[in-house]
């Protein structure tokens, strides 16, 4: 059987550029949402407190998937009409966000309390204290969840699929359409190539960590 | 915008697809505790080569989507094989094999943390090994990871849409269905994500409750 993997690679590409332009946007989105909500639950004021914390709660509880197709379809009734591209980037980024203001909260209480002591003894104003003593040890902590968290990511972009974007899910299937008898060969090629494009995640954080832990 | 009665017109709809919602989730918790703990065991192998096969496959199995899983699973092992399942069993299967992977790193590392003593005075009995496993290590090993599990049955509950990628009638799927009745999608997609909310959230205050139940226990 000849299988014309040649043909189906231009398509594949075309996909996974939209693949990772979503994963990339999505995560600059989430990764501002997890600093600003771990933060803020940690807030001296009530407000931001209590924000922080609904926006985390209400989010976390949320299917991604309804959450997209709300955003979607309902948004634009409501008066908000958005691209594909910028409904993919909000619900992901929303969502992912809530995870990650919950990694981002634990870390900073996960550093040790004599840290906090010993910048007061030392003077430290509370800006220098978190910028340069807690926060640096925060940093490390959160970054192996934080990289299994973006490999969620990168694996929740294939539901985009569901609104007609032409993300990598959703070329494999037009394949599918035209070379029907390769179904399993096709998807057995977008799982490997969602397997490496993780893989790259994971192996990037592991660098990085092994940069920033290497004080320890 | 929002239009009342409408709703009270859909919701009852909706809520008769949420058994089916619960029910895939409730079947694919349930294999994915099992076959977790069959990873977990598998993991701890005299076999070298069972140990890393273990290993590959839950990695594998981690860094891909599950909706490209189940497409797999529905569309292609037909092909490859002579079985062909229902939307709801291939469902079923594409979960349980999903968060079986993730489930058997929670059982692996309570295993990991059971005092070595255990094993020893298993072996010290002269217990077989599907005694040492199933009469001294798991009953301590699964009461402390029983509120991790009950997170991750919030996890499954919550990709269970997913399913409506393999034509499985779930509680997504009947929404859309009313949406291309009735002409508006407002109000049956803004009901569907409050249900997801709501029921999550019920489970997660059942999953705290059992948290705390679980630690007065291990302190008393």
């Amino acid at each position: 059987m000849n299988v014309p993997i040649g043909q189906w690679l231009p398509f594949l590409m075309d996909g996974a550029v939209v693949t990772l332009r979503i994963t990339v946007f999505a995560g600059l989105l989430a990764f501002s949402l997890s600093a600003l909500s771990g933060m803020g639950r940690l807030s001296a004021l009530t407000p931001i407190r209590w924000i922080s914390g609904c926006y985390i709660e209400l989010f976390r509880a949320s299917s991604l998937l309804v959450l997209l197709f709300w955003v979607y379809f309902a948004l634009p009734i409501a008066g908000l009409e958005l691209s594909k591209t910028w409904s993919a980037v909000l619900a992901i980024g929303l969502n992912i966000g809530a995870y990650g203001g919950e990694i981002v909260r634990s870390s900073i209480l996960a550093v040790p309390k004599g840290q906090y002591e010993a910048s007061i003894a030392l003077n430290l104003r509370p800006y220098t204290r978190f910028i340069r003593v807690v926060l640096p040890q925060a940093f490390v902590r959160m970054l192996p969840p934080m990289g299994n968290l973006s490999i969620e990511m990168l694996k929740s972009t294939s539901l985009v699929y569901f609104i007609t974007m032409a993300d990598l899910t959703y070329e494999a299937m037009i394949l599918r359409n035209n070379y029907y008898t390769h179904t399993p060969i096709i998807f057995g090629l977008l799982l490997l190539i969602y397997y490496l494009m993780s893989s790259c995640v994971s192996w990037s954080v592991r660098l990085l960590e092994r940069k920033l832990a290497c004080w320890r | 915008m929002w239009d009342w009665d409408y709703v009270y017109e859909l919701l009852p709809k909706l809520l008769r697809a949420l058994p089916a919602t619960l029910g895939a989730a409730l079947c694919g918790f349930a294999l994915a505790v099992l076959v977790g703990i069959l990873i977990a065991i598998a993991g701890r192998s005299r076999f070298r080569l069972l140990r890393g096969l273990t290993t590959g496959i839950v990695d594998f199995i981690r860094s891909t989507p599950l909706l490209v899983q189940l497409f797999f699973l529905y569309y292609s092992l037909p092909m490859l094989t002579p079985l062909a399942m229902s939307a709801f069993a291939t469902g079923v299967i594409g979960l349980g094999l999903h968060y079986a992977c993730y489930l058997s790193e929670v059982f692996r590392s309570s295993i990991d943390a059971l005092p070595k003593g255990q094993w020893e005075a298993a072996s010290a009995l002269n217990l077989s090994k599907a005694r040492t496993w199933f009469s001294i290590v798991l009953p301590q090993a699964m009461p402390p990871v029983i509120p991790i599990m009950g997170n991750y049955l919030i996890v499954i509950f919550k990709e269970t849409p997913a399913l409506s990628a393999i034509t499985f009638v779930e509680l997504l799927m009947r929404t859309k269905n009313e949406t291309s009745i009735s002409f508006r999608a407002f109000e049956p997609y803004t009901i569907t994500g409050g249900l997801f909310i709501v029921v999550s959230l019920l489970l997660s205050l059942a999953v705290s409750r059992l948290e705390k139940r679980f630690k007065n226990r291990t302190t008393a």
